[in-house]
């Protein structure tokens, strides 16, 4: 294993036994999975619900056995060195683990002193960890009175407090409004910065678009796909530029002007508008329109739209993993 | 050593959570004192029958009801830790170093002191009503309530942790305190019962704790009850824990 790898797996798998009506059934919830994750990304696991992404992670934190396959995590053995791994590796499951009835300042001085650290000092990075994370205000009261952004926060906190190298964070913004998912996003982009490598589950596309710098996209327990998010949406095609003029006929000018002026994957007219695909689209728009206005081809509106990882998801599994969130 | 200091952490923990509402320590004391003061009367009434123990009916009674406290009291402790299951307290403690004995350990440990305090309040409730008790025997029976306490705790926390439902925990919970309450001779002596209730009497290890205590708050020092209801509770104690901490390590995989 090469040393900037904090995640590496061959083939890990999981199969689960559902007990049912007549017999006993094998449910294979992540199939041969291989993963790299480098020191310092924030990596992205991207796919539905059921797709496999938390069995993954529990697999990763040690609290699920894999049934096959191989895995090391910050150059430790997954199947030989799981003390080590514990002491490590900080980890958020989706139903958070705080204990409720407990005030945040005792949940985060208890988990201090499970990994080791004595009392004292437990103590102090407890203050550390509710200052940096904005929590002073309701750290002293009990958790069951928070609100979810709040709550989610104090987990984040308790995954932490020991200074994991790799964090494990499963669907942390899921349920969250939307200043708490912004003020989480820029959290986990913080820890990036102080070295903190994050392994993130998440079914939110805007999400694993906006923090990882790669993703996997898992589907049905496998991998279908992974890259840079600007990988994975150019895989798709480019980027899309919709030019609306006052009349068909300069938009038709305007098509013969830019099929000159540019190599475009398509380009149409349809009324008012022309249509044109093309890469890099964000950075040709302002030269396109220098151009149609050095020839009085004045655009009206113009629309500038990319590839999302809806549809890199589409393009890989022939589903939208909206549909899949909907149901 | 880790296990002992994961222990503690894990026990204070618990305790705090108990402290935060210690008015149910003496909730869960109301049956034992309904018994005290509804039903002994009716004993004191008996004392001539024939197969009642020697002795004053409060004086035989009494160690028998802090059995079933000691049965009753703890049995239902595996609700509190559903509850962790759910909010994902026991999932974080596993993904850390924490001994896994000790997640556990630190629950029993906490159920057990709750329980001995509840027998020393109960008994001095008693004394009024004429109890007369060994102090040294006393001492002793705490010890063994602690160990039926730790038992029941046990069963509670291995049930808890393969149902992770509470719809499923207590009927299980009842079906097995109920039976093994009437089987220990608490209420009315096994004495009295025919001989197939007594043999099946004998196959229950609470009824071996009930000989066991009236000896020790007799004084009888010598009886050959005390040893067995030691060795046989004690014994069970362990194999149940361990079988509770075998569900706690499965719960994972």
């Amino acid at each position: 294993m090469s040393g900037d790898l904090v995640i590496e797996t061959k083939g890990l798998r999981k199969i689960f036994i559902s007990k049912e009506r007549g017999g006993k059934k094998e449910v294979e919830a992540v199939k041969s999975i291989d993963l790299t994750v480098r020191k310092g990304e924030i990596f992205g696991f991207l796919g539905p619900n059921g797709a496999g992404k938390s069995t993954t992670q529990k697999m990763l934190s040690t609290l699920l056995r894999p049934t096959g396959g191989e895995a090391k995590v910050l150059g430790y053995d997954l199947a030989k060195q799981q003390e080590q791994i514990r002491q490590n590796v900080g980890c958020v499951s989706q139903a958070g683990g705080a204990d409720l009835s407990s005030t945040g300042i005792e949940n985060l001085v208890l988990q201090a002193q499970l990994y080791g650290v004595d009392t004292l000092i437990a103590k102090k990075s407890a203050a550390e960890f509710a200052e940096r994370f904005q929590m002073n205000s309701f750290i002293a009261r009990a958790a069951s009175a928070y609100s979810g952004g709040q709550k989610r926060r104090l987990d984040i906190a308790l995954g932490m407090i020991h200074h994991p190298q790799l964090l494990l964070l499963d669907e942390p913004t899921t349920g969250l409004d939307p200043q708490s998912r912004a003020y989480l996003w820029g959290e986990i982009k913080k820890l990036k910065t102080e070295g903190v490598t994050i392994f993130l589950t998440t079914q939110y596309m805007d999400e694993a678009d906006k923090l990882c710098d790669t993703i996997a996209i898992i589907d049905n327990g496998k991998i279908i796909v992974t890259g840079t998010p600007e990988e994975l949406k150019s895989s798709v095609g480019g980027d899309t530029i919709v030019f609306s003029f006052a009349s068909e006929e300069t938009a038709h000018k305007a098509e013969t002007l830019l099929t000159e002026k540019i190599q475009a994957e398509r380009i149409q007219t349809k009324d008012n508008s022309v249509h044109l695909t093309i890469k890099d689209g964000e950075r040709l728009m302002p030269e396109l329109l220098r151009s149609l206005d050095a020839k009085n081809l004045e655009a009206q509106t113009v629309t500038l739209s990319r590839p999302s990882l809806d549809d890199v998801f589409l393009k890989y599994t022939g589903r939208s993993l909206r549909e899949d969130i909907i149901k | 050593m880790k296990i002992l200091n994961d222990t503690k952490l894990m026990f204070i923990r618990n305790m705090q959570h108990t402290l935060r509402s210690p008015v149910f320590v003496f909730v869960s004391m109301f049956q034992p004192l309904m018994y005290l003061l509804l039903f002994m009367p009716l004993l004191n009434g008996l004392g001539s029958v024939p197969g009642l123990p020697s002795g004053k009916a409060v004086d035989v009674f009494i160690p028998g009801l802090l059995v079933l406290q000691a049965l009753f009291g703890t049995a239902f402790v595996g609700f509190a830790l559903i509850d962790d299951i759910r909010t994902g307290v026991i999932e974080r403690f596993l993904v850390s170093p924490v001994n896994r004995s000790a997640i556990l350990l630190g629950r029993v440990l906490r159920d057990a002191l709750v329980l001995v305090i509840q027998c020393v309040l109960i008994t001095l409730v008693a004394i009024p009503f004429g109890l007369s008790v060994n102090a040294g025997g006393f001492l002793l029976s705490l010890l063994l309530y602690a160990l039926i306490g730790i038992t029941m705790a046990s069963i509670s926390y291995g049930f808890a942790l393969i149902y992770k439902i509470e719809d499923a925990l207590a009927p299980t919970l009842n079906t097995i305190t109920l039976p093994v309450s009437l089987l220990s001779g608490i209420i009315l002596p096994l004495a009295l019962a025919p001989i197939w209730l007594q043999d099946l009497a004998k196959i229950n290890p609470f009824s071996y704790a009930v000989n066991a205590t009236r000896a020790l708050f007799a004084g009888n020092f010598q009886n050959i009850g005390i040893i067995e209801g030691f060795v046989v509770i004690g014994v069970l104690a362990v194999l149940v824990f361990l079988w509770g901490l075998r569900s706690l390590k499965k719960m994972a995989s």
